[in-house]
């Protein structure tokens, strides 16, 4: 599935991977932690090729992404949901998701109505008249119409009340059941045990950590050791 | 007198159809681009000297109507793809340079090819004439050019407002990032974008060829008042192109009856005041 191999990344000058390797295997959920600054956001924005990667391989199914534009590593079946969301505001829910509708998908407009009702009563009203959970849903819902192998989500719940969050929890475990690999970057680790196969920790552009769900959970030792104050 | 005012009006009217075209579609290349064009007045004029060819040749303006604007478009797709496309990522000040550059060359190429003096396009045969209601006479051409104009700016709000290129072009205005995220090929978006705008200049240039023929030095006088034109209505903005081009065309001419030394002053002072009370514009978006 998606396998990264040393990659090193720069925002201009500063050096934020210094050699970050992870891989997500088929309809896996694996989460990506780590304190604020970290790379986390870095290691996502460099699989879809928005930041400078010179050194290092990034593979989907065996095919190299690395030095493709955006569009094309979207189309080979990377989606990104980026921690702004990126829902267009002048745009309706409906065109917000038109937009990205894709021949052929395995998701089409149809199942995100029926997946995501709430956004289909919304679907005239304009992409900045939603609440924030509203538009975390239409940021996943439109990743979905993309079709993609895997999906990556920053910080998906960020900024949303309880509930809407056990929300975002259920629409999670819904895309597992799907059988679609997910790499999800979160600050919530009540929302990561729900959900994860596997567990990566990043600390200053290097992964210092990666054990299985259930290691994860009897090690309360790691917690303190690297994500104290996040948890 | 009440009909003078009445022909002034319409004359206006005609006018500001012609600067929303022209207007239009630098607005649609900023909005999605973030691009100055300084070329746009330069590929009006290419339209009326594509006119003035297209008829002299086949005497058919139908066909300059139709091939004229495309011409352009395509003239523009290639500059696009060639040179313009290289320079969207540096600041304003080196587009305005390039482009500048470009208007320039262009100028002087069309007096290489079509001489220094400006030249006349005969009405087509077939939109001679006025127009009688009862004592008001209004010539056919004008009305075509007012009615033409409107199913054109229709046709392109039902291009940016109903399709899905319209929701991308409208989309990349906010965010050219997250369209290319989800999979759009944002450089031909832009291709597409700047080939459609500044073809709208060129399709300006023909439908203004038979009242005022095809001059070579028209390019800094169309591109100013393209300018005044967004500034009003507000940058991006397909309405604000459409009442600031109807506004400035209208005052236009009813100040040319009025005090026709002052017509020009007056758009100015007018887009003076739109910054001061309203600085993004009538239409535009903070």
């Amino acid at each position: 599935m998606l396998e990264i191999k040393d990659i090193h990344s720069y925002y201009g000058k500063s050096h934020v991977l210094e050699g970050v390797s992870l891989k997500v295997g088929e309809g896996e959920l694996v989460t990506l932690l780590g304190r604020n600054g970290a790379g986390k956001t870095t290691t996502l924005k460099s699989i879809m090729g928005l930041v400078d990667t010179p050194a290092g391989s990034i593979e989907l199914n065996g095919q190299s992404l690395l030095g493709q534009p955006p569009f094309r590593i979207a189309r080979q079946g990377v989606a990104l949901v980026p921690e702004h969301r990126g829902i267009f505001s002048i745009l309706s829910v409906e065109e917000n998701l038109q937009i990205a509708v894709r021949a052929g998908s395995r998701w089409q407009m149809a199942d995100i109505y029926r997946w995501f009702p709430r956004l289909e009563e919304r679907r005239r009203n304009r992409g900045n008249a939603l609440s924030g959970g509203e538009q975390q849903m239409l940021a996943i819902a439109r990743a979905l119409l993309n079709d993609p192998r895997i999906l990556l989500l920053d910080e998906p719940t960020e900024g949303l009340a309880p509930v809407i969050v056990d929300e975002i929890v259920k629409i999670l475990k819904a895309i597992r059941e799907e059988g679609l690999s997910v790499l999800l970057v979160e600050q919530n680790l009540r929302v990561c045990e729900a959900v994860a196969d596997r567990h990566y920790i990043l600390e200053q552009g290097h992964i210092v950590y990666t054990a299985s769900a259930d290691d994860f959970r009897d090690d309360p030792g790691v917690r303190d050791r690297y994500l104290a104050l996040s948890a | 007198m009440l009909n003078v005012y009445l022909f002034q009006i319409l004359n206006g009217l005609g006018l500001g159809m012609i600067y929303f075209l022209i207007s239009v579609g630098l607005t649609l290349i900023f909005g999605l681009l973030n691009f100055v064009n300084f070329a746009h007045g330069a590929f009006f004029l290419v339209g009326s000297y594509l006119c003035y060819t297209l008829v002299s040749l086949t005497g058919n303006f139908w066909l300059a109507l139709i091939a004229g604007p495309l011409l352009v478009a395509l003239l523009a797709w290639a500059l696009e793809r060639s040179l313009i496309q290289r320079i969207y990522h540096l600041p304003h000040t080196f587009q305005i340079l390039v482009t500048l550059g470009i208007a320039l060359i262009i100028q002087e190429l069309s007096i290489m090819i079509w001489g220094p003096v400006g030249k006349s396009i005969p009405t087509p045969e077939a939109l001679q004439g006025v127009v009688r209601i009862g004592n008001f006479a209004y010539p056919y051409y004008r009305l075509f050019l007012i009615g033409f104009s409107a199913l054109v700016a229709v046709v392109l709000w039902l291009l940016l407002e109903r399709t899905r290129f319209g929701a991308l072009v409208r989309a990349g205005s906010e965010s050219t990032e997250m369209v290319s995220l989800l999979g759009s090929n944002i450089f031909r978006l832009f291709s597409i974008t700047f080939a459609l705008g500044v073809g709208l200049a060129g399709l300006a240039g023909v439908l203004s060829a038979p009242l005022r023929g095809a001059h070579p030095f028209i390019g800094p006088e169309v591109l100013g008042l393209a300018f005044v034109v967004v500034v009003i209505g507000g940058m991006g903005s397909f309405t604000g192109a459409l009442v600031a081009g109807l506004i400035v065309g209208v005052v236009q001419s009813l100040m040319t009856s009025l005090w026709p030394q002052g017509a020009s002053l007056m758009i100015y002072a007018a887009m003076a005041v739109v910054i001061l009370l309203r600085p993004h514009g009538l239409f535009g978006r903070a």
